[in-house]
């Protein structure tokens, strides 16, 4: 069992970035998934904790996790020491900034990207999932690049998913650093 | 051919529904509603369903106006949550009385006040006395299943009773999963096409009987109230051919998993039962003998599924979402009903959980599991608890 965190603001596509993953899982890799958004009101711009839930036999547990194996942050301005209490000692953290300086008291291991300057470049606009989507599978291969594509493209319409799916690959190959194919 | 889709409860239902091809769906959109009724509004304005989609004021309103189309004799459906299934209550009786298969989807919130829109099962439980026929279901699978054999078993002639289905809100409604999507013409093929001679109709008119005297009341609530007592073999019939047809099928009015052998036993209503499993497998695989029964149908009650618990049982916990304040939670009270009335004397305590939506973890659930493991000390304590309660802690604000 993975459990996979996604935390955002109402807007920036947490839940979608976490469905999208689920959907990758399931429907292409023949895995079981769960994907969840942090429960209550919608509203944009408030705190949004997403989870992603992927095993090998039908997930039926439904309590809240308290801890993930992969915390993927999207909006920086929600992370404090806190995190360090979802986290195991072989949890790895994703996150959305240009100074990772900042995040010494984060025990784990920290891979960082420009997520908000690239999603600037292909979408014009700064919604950063699809690129989070991206740098997750950079580093952990939980399912591949193309059914990650794939689910894009089921997703967006044409012209967004074209935009969507160079940022897929632009930020998975920015976390993978040389060894992409 | 079937096919498989990543789809939350609700969309999962919504399709069940698309599936079942109701002729009206009368629903009212505003919070507590969950967006069954929005992707149906969709299905139709798409073309995709042949339906009438009446958009009224209120959830009062769309109560009446299924039971006018179901008067019509037409399949009807209608979806709420919480207050909005409240504000409904002057209509659930008329429906169920006058014996019409309403179809509604309920997403079990916590009830005001203090306002919530977080799941519990607060709701439905006010309603156990309306006369419907009320199915509670743990996963969106078994979501979109159950929106399909709720049509054919409200409209099966020896049934004519209306169903609600009971999804837990957020916990199913908003929860993605892995669904198979049965084909159209398999489920034409199970669900034909409700045909009925109890409708209103100019060339056959009769009357609903809408009011009688002191003489005659009484009889027909004994009928109403008989007439449940068969249902359990309809619910049989139903799922038998469903599973057969469709591969998938769920029990009758309960389910026991690793109740063989079994010393404590926990009875739980809807999604929590998923972790539940799990802290059984947990607990067996260390040798010690612990089962959990599904409650699935309410009314009718599983009294004899309870009543047919292995002997070695020695000890029963109810997880109740809801409560009937200054008593106790409702489920624990008809649990404790089929005891007697079976003249089973087994220890019993109830468990008062997840009320707004607080979280109940697999650690909890063990630990229910290690006290009822101790019948005398269940014979002899409190019978009502509550799980996870923080009364002089800090709350986590994230539950």
């Amino acid at each position: 069992m993975l459990d996979i965190r996604w935390y955002g603001r109402g807007g920036q596509g947490a839940f979608t970035a976490a469905r999208l993953l689920g959907r990758a899982a399931s429907v292409y890799e023949g895995k079981y998934a769960m994907a969840y958004p942090s429960f209550g009101p919608e509203r944009r711009g408030a705190p949004v904790w997403s989870f992603t839930r992927i095993d090998d036999r039908k997930v039926i547990d439904r309590a809240q996790p308290e801890k993930c194996d992969c915390l993927i942050v999207l909006d920086e301005t929600l992370v404090t020491e806190k995190v360090n209490e979802v986290l195991k000692p072989e949890s790895v953290v994703i996150m959305n900034t240009v100074k990772p300086e900042k995040y010494g008291f984060i025990q784990n291991r920290l891979v960082t990207l420009d997520a908000t300057g690239m999603a600037l470049q292909f979408l014009g606009r700064p919604i950063t999932n699809v690129a989070m989507l991206g740098a997750l599978l950079g580093v952990t291969d939980i399912v591949t690049l193309d059914h990650a594509d794939q689910v894009v493209k089921d997703n967006f319409p044409t012209k967004l998913y074209e935009k969507n799916s160079a940022l897929l690959k632009a930020a998975y190959a920015s976390v993978r650093g040389g060894s992409e194919e | 051919m079937s096919k498989k889709e990543f789809m939350s409860g609700d969309e999962a239902f919504a399709f069940g529904v698309k599936l079942a091809k109701p002729e009206v769906i009368a629903a009212y959109p505003i919070t507590p509603q969950t967006i069954v009724v929005e992707r149906l509004s969709d299905y139709v304005a798409d073309g995709d369903l042949d339906s009438q989609y009446i958009h009224v004021e209120s959830e009062h309103s769309a109560i009446m106006a299924a039971l006018g189309s179901s008067a019509m004799g037409a399949r009807t459906f209608t979806a709420t949550s919480s207050q909005g299934l409240l504000y409904m209550a002057e209509g659930l009786p008329y429906v169920s009385g006058s014996r019409f298969p309403v179809v509604m989807m309920n997403a079990n919130r916590a009830t005001a006040v203090p306002w919530s829109i977080y799941n519990d099962h607060n709701d439905s439980m006010m309603f156990l006395n309306s006369g419907w026929i009320q199915v509670y279901v743990e996963d969106a699978q078994e979501a979109l299943d159950m929106a399909i054999q709720a049509f054919r078993l409200a409209e099966d002639p020896r049934v004519m009773t209306p169903v609600m289905v009971n999804l837990d809100g957020f916990v199913l409604t908003h929860t993605y999963e892995l669904v198979e999507i049965p084909d159209q013409e398999l489920v034409d093929r199970f669900l034909p096409p409700y045909q009925t001679e109890h409708k209103m109709s100019l060339d056959a008119p009769k009357s609903v009987c809408i009011g009688v005297g002191p003489e005659y009341h009484m009889e027909f609530r004994y009928r109403q109230h008989h007439d449940f007592d068969h249902f359990p073999d309809v619910i049989r019939e139903i799922d038998s051919e469903y599973r057969e047809k469709f591969g998938r099928g769920y029990g009758v009015l309960s389910e026991q998993y690793r109740c063989e052998d079994a010393e404590a036993v926990l009875m739980t209503v809807g999604s929590i039962t998923g972790s539940v499993r799990e802290v059984v497998d947990d607990l067996r695989a260390e040798g010690i003998r612990v089962g959990v029964m599904k409650l699935r149908y309410l009314r009718p009650f599983p009294t004899e599924d309870i009543l047919s618990l292995p002997e070695s049982v020695k000890a029963i916990g109810v997880l109740d979402k809801n409560l009937s304040y200054g008593y106790e939670g409702t489920v624990y009270t008809n649990v404790n009903s089929a005891l007697s009335r079976g003249n089973r004397r087994i220890p019993t305590k109830d468990y008062i959980c997840g009320l707004g939506g607080r979280n109940i973890s697999k650690e909890n659930i063990r630990q229910i599991y290690l006290e009822l493991l101790n019948p005398a000390a269940i014979q002899e304590g409190e019978k009502v608890s509550f799980v996870n309660l923080h009364l002089d802690q800090e709350v986590d604000k994230n539950g």
